[in-house]
């Protein structure tokens, strides 16, 4: 009996404390933002796709076409073609393509590469019907992203 | 004589008012939850349609009224399309009773309390009725819970029910209202001389009124995770719509008789502001203490809840019941 009635005062009395945990939370600003409208910055270690970063100096892609990022992709979704241009010490690469259908967003081409000539980007909103539309030419897209 | 005792006047002027009232609830509280669980969450709740998303409901309205009403086949057609209406039609009856201040309301009815009680379980039956005929498994377990959950809480509410007739020795709303009209301390829910359990009274009241409407989180007619929607499943456009009036429909009655019982009713503790505002001030206030305890606690397990009213409910609306009998007679026998 005096159990019973202890049981349910303190029963009570944990409830009375998960409303005030509530209220509080109530009166507080939301922590949520208008998507379409307004979106949260993406944190500095977010993943998206991959893509190539240009030499600040020239211009042009860091990328010496190794093909390190190639042999090091687990998921082989990456292709490299590259060609020495007369005068220039290194390669350059011609052709950069990414298979992101298949990228596990792993890093390991990012890590591998010797010239930090790859980097993740923010960009979360892809979506498509079409297969196709995931190949990305990096190197275009590159060249756009200068214009 | 003013227009407002011509008898048809004052019907058909009540059923406008009700109607009008009941609906406007119902499609506000629904906007009034969904931005409350979104603050309670920490999230804007509905933004789109409308200034901080008003026109919500109007735009829930449409989309429930343009959709066609499927009676699936093999099902009880008739109990069916009658479940909503039963739904609906008890709840406003209970209107014509409730005291909105001292000279708004549609019937002073002598046995006020009896009637609200007696048409408000017919709400059970109508989900019960609903599940039953709409031919499917979830319906039919949500159904079998409706009953077995009214059963249990019937019983302290009614307890709780009888101590305040004891207190009050009237059915009468307009009168048990008239009771507590001296202050603060008049109030039922203060009326420790009669009863020093009174606030415990007043949580069993209040604990077996959220059972009675199915109230998270005593929602098991329509627990979602398990039962897809319970009794209302099978139900689509309207036929759903009206369940939902239904249920907000009867957490205002719920409110307005918990105001009318323990909180004064229309009384003002402070004596500024005419009555009605007091009564829906107070009113309001336990609406949203449901929709708060809505999004506090998770739903409880079928057992818990039988045991929460058979071990617990019941023995204390007993003993307060008890004590207040107690604490009435002793003073007469000397
Ligand atoms: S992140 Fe991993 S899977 Fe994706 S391209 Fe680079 S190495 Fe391949
Ligand atoms: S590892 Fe770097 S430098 Fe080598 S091919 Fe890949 S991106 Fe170019």
């Amino acid at each position: 009996m005096k159990n019973i009635i202890r049981d349910s005062v303190a029963g009570f009395k944990t409830l009375v404390v998960g409303m005030r945990v509530t209220i509080d939370q109530f009166f507080r600003r939301p922590v949520t933002v208008h998507y379409p409208h307004e979106a949260l910055k993406m944190p500095d270690r977010y993943r998206g796709h991959i893509e190539l970063v240009r030499d600040p100096e020239t211009g042009k892609s860091l990328c010496i076409a190794c093909k390190s990022c190639e042999k090091a992709c687990p998921s082989d979704c990456i292709f490299v073609d590259g060609l020495k241009r007369e005068g220039e010490k290194r390669k350059s690469a011609t052709e950069f393509t990414l298979d992101f259908t298949k990228c596990s967003l792993c890093g390991a081409c990012v890590e591998v590469c010797p010239t930090d000539a790859l980097r993740f980007t923010k960009s979360y909103n892809l979506a498509s019907t079409q297969k196709q539309s995931y190949f990305f030419d990096l190197m275009k897209r590159m060249e756009e992203q200068k214009k | 004589m003013s227009f407002l005792e011509i008898e048809p006047f004052r019907i058909a002027l009540y059923v406008v008012g009700a109607l009008a009232f009941v609906g406007a609830n119902a499609a506000y509280l629904v906007w009034v939850e969904r931005k409350a669980a979104g603050r309670f969450q920490r999230r804007a709740g509905p933004t789109e349609v409308g200034p901080a998303g008003l026109l919500q409901p109007v735009a829930d309205a449409i989309k429930l009224m343009s959709k066609q009403i499927i009676v699936p086949p093999g099902s009880d057609a008739l109990l069916f399309r009658i479940a909503p209406v039963m739904v609906m039609a008890p709840a406003l009856m209970c209107f014509a009773t409730i005291p909105f201040s001292d000279s708004i309301v549609a019937r002073n009815i002598d046995v006020g309390l009896l009637m609200i009680f007696a048409f408000g379980s017919i709400n059970v039956m109508a989900v019960m009725l609903g599940g039953w005929a709409s031919r499917n498994k979830y319906a039919i377990i949500s159904a079998a819970r409706v009953v077995s959950q009214n059963v249990a809480y019937e019983i302290p509410m009614l307890l709780t029910v009888i101590t305040m007739l004891m207190v009050a020795g009237t059915l009468n709303l307009h009168e048990i209202v008239k009771q507590q009209e001296a202050g603060f301390w008049a109030w039922n829910i203060f009326r420790l001389g009669t009863n020093p359990l009174m606030p415990v009274t007043f949580v069993i009241f209040f604990t077996c009124m959220l059972a009675e409407t199915n109230r998270a989180p005593f929602d098991m007619a329509e627990a979602e995770s398990e039962l897809v929607a319970g009794a209302y499943t099978e139900y689509s456009g309207m036929g759903f719509g009206v369940f939902f009036m239904g249920e907000y429909a009867n957490i205002v009655i719920g409110c307005a008789v918990a105001t009318v019982l323990f909180l004064g009713g229309w009384g003002s503790p402070v004596g500024f502001l005419p009555g009605v505002w007091w009564f829906l001030a107070k009113m309001y206030f336990l609406i949203f203490t449901v929709i708060w305890i809505r999004w506090t606690f998770p739903r409880t397990q079928f057992y818990g809840l039988l045991n929460l009213s058979w071990k617990i409910l019941i023995p204390f609306s007993l003993a307060t019941l008890v004590l207040t009998s107690i604490v009435m007679k002793i003073p007469r026998m000397f």
